[in-house]
């Protein structure tokens, strides 16, 4: 019997000849991830079982991005005893505000990450390498304390569902509406401890960028990870990148699949997520007439160069609506940079947005734009549960970039088509 | 000894980790601050009406999003005995036993109980008893399972098997 590259990956990380679904497994990590919120239970842990040395100071990444730069005296010590656990164990993958970014976009940029490791973070995004061909998985402050203490975590061999993306894309589609659209179809449930792996002719077509924003969602459909196969452009992003010795992982022909969708992508147009669930989506043409206070471009999610780039094709000699903010937070220093040096900081500027330092920040109610009771915000950003961004009487719709800025000028949610053209 | 008896609180499907403790509040990782704000932003004043020993019932896809262990660690502080759900986020569902927490999966129990009903949770026989009502199964724990909860989670049974 064929196995999945998840499958394949899980079992190259044990001294296994093949593994199945619903097998117990013990596995070798790669990387074992955890950032301001979660490694400071990870550490207390890690200390209370006796754990002297982290098992690897190459293979634990520690970054503060999601309260970081410090939003309060809390958060602060949070951030300093992750920075003082880093010094005592010499952690080499640690990263001070400055050179800092939102882990899931800095982890794949610097090649921590590459293709057919075995990755867990404390935090559910981590399945976003499953774009790089790794396995990725989420999970909590404890089991990544086991992680630094033995290199290893258990894992029950999830099943695989195959979803197969064919046709052309349409105009202002990207990666985000293919992933909300997904989740739309199958719900927040949909591939429950299932392995999501994303194939079809359509794939050669999606940037990294877009593939990196397709499984960094998984966990929105309630999938253990999501997958691509490595293909050329997975090898093209990481060969300049890889810190380490990498390897290319593909499904068998006559793997076994629990379910396959076929999702023809010339049917879609740019989706927005209504509250309070990522599932609740619907096409552009049918949002009606949906006034905003805020609009948020960034995130684990849709933060990248590309993401950036998107917004400013948009914003380009426009203005933000008047009494509407528009908040944009490149993921990481690199990205700011790139941002800054193709002009797209004046195009921001000039069209009455912020621009902020690299972190969480909003997405999760943290700080850097919450919102006030009965406000509305559209976001590039991953979850629109209730109270996510702030006040439990505000509302979040989740979109691509190109709309988040279509949305801040015209101050409702609306597609690019819909803007006035310029003179 | 996994043997339970309290009152219920119901929950709806898709019950998310930003609804049973928020994301404003992870600046802190004290049980007992955490604890004083569960489910606060779709039940406020939970916390102040339930007693120790209650159990939460809830539909599917209980504890879904973020992956904070912060979630389980507020229910069990609360002192909510364990939750029966007809499924779990699978993140959720592992943070549970590591944190010590039982929860149990029933797809009828929801559906025939009424909030505030007493029911009877028994982990070792894999049964619960609706107080006046019907019996239903469940699947039990399994003995290195429930170990694990008993000695208080998983690095606690980690570091008890160390000493041997």
């Amino acid at each position: 019997m064929g196995m999945t590259i998840t499958e394949k990956i899980l079992c190259a990380h044990t001294d296994l000849k093949e593994v199945h679904p619903g097998m117990l497994i013990n596995a070798r990590v790669d990387i074992a991830l955890g950032n301001d919120i979660t490694a400071p239970i990870a550490i207390k842990e890690f200390k209370k079982a006796g754990g002297q040395r982290v098992f690897d100071k190459d293979k634990v990444v520690l970054i503060p991005d999601h309260f970081a730069p410090n939003k309060d005296i809390s958060a602060a010590e949070q951030c300093k005893m992750m920075k003082e656990f880093a010094v005592e164990q010499k952690i080499t993958h640690y990263y001070e505000v400055g050179e800092c970014g939102i882990e899931h976009a800095l982890l794949p940029e610097q090649g921590i990450v590459v293709p057919g490791d075995v990755v867990i973070g404390a935090d559910s995004h981590t399945c976003t390498y499953g774009a790089l061909g790794a396995f990725a998985t989420g999970s909590g402050s404890t089991d990544l304390a086991a992680a630094m203490l033995s290199g290893e975590a258990w894992f029950k061999v999830p099943e695989s569902m195959k979803i197969v993306f064919s046709g052309r894309l349409n105009h202002w589609v990207s990666g985000k509406d293919l992933i909300l659209y997904l989740i739309g179809l199958i719900g927040v449930d949909g591939a429950l401890y299932k392995a999501l792996e994303f194939t079809g002719d359509t794939v050669k077509d999606l940037t990294m960028a877009d593939r990196l924003t397709i499984c960094n969602m998984a966990i929105e459909a309630g999938a253990k990870n999501g997958i691509f196969a490595p293909d050329d452009l997975t090898a093209q992003y990481i060969k300049s990148r890889a810190k380490r010795k990498y390897k290319f992982y593909q499904s068998d022909a006559d793997a076994v699949y629990t379910k396959i969708i076929d999702i023809d992508v010339s049917k879609i147009e740019p989706q927005v997520s209504f509250p309070h669930l990522p599932s609740n989506t619907m096409g552009i043409s049918r949002v009606g007439n949906v006034k905003i206070d805020q609009a948020v471009i960034g995130s684990c999610t849709n933060g990248r160069i590309e993401d950036l780039r998107a917004a400013a094709a948009v914003l380009k000699n426009r203005k933000v609506a008047p009494f509407v903010r528009l908040i944009i937070i490149p993921a990481t220093p690199e990205i700011y940079r790139m941002a800054m040096k193709e002009g797209l900081f004046d195009i921001f500027l000039d069209a009455k947005a912020v621009i902020s330092t690299p972190t969480c920040g909003p997405c999760l109610g943290g700080y850097m734009g919450i919102l006030a009771d009965g406000e509305r915000c559209v976001s590039t950003t991953n979850r629109n549960f209730i109270g996510r961004m702030g006040h439990t009487g505000s509302e979040v719709y989740l979109a691509s970039p190109v709309i988040a800025a279509a949305s801040a000028v015209l101050g409702r949610i609306a597609g690019p088509d819909e803007l006035p053209k310029i003179k | 000894m996994m043997h339970f008896k309290g009152k219920i609180w119901k929950f709806n499907d898709n019950i998310d980790t930003d609804a049973i403790i928020a994301a404003r509040y992870l600046n802190t990782s004290d049980p007992q601050v955490l604890a004083s704000h569960l489910m606060e932003d779709i039940a406020p004043d939970f916390v102040k009406k339930i007693g120790a020993g209650d159990i939460i019932v809830a539909g599917e896809n209980f504890g879904c999003g973020s992956s904070r262990e912060h979630a389980p660690i507020a229910i069990k502080e609360a002192g909510i005995a364990c939750v029966v759900a007809k499924s779990y986020a699978r993140i959720f569902y592992r943070n549970s036993f590591n944190m010590g927490l039982p929860i149990f999966e029933s797809k009828d129990l929801w559906d025939i109980v009424d909030n505030g009903a007493m029911i009877e949770v028994n982990g070792d026989e894999g049964c619960i008893n609706i107080l006046g009502g019907r019996t239903l199964p469940i699947e039990p724990i399994p003995p290195f399972m429930q170990e694990l909860i008993l000695d208080g989670g998983l690095m606690k049974h980690l570091a008890k098997k160390k000493k041997g």
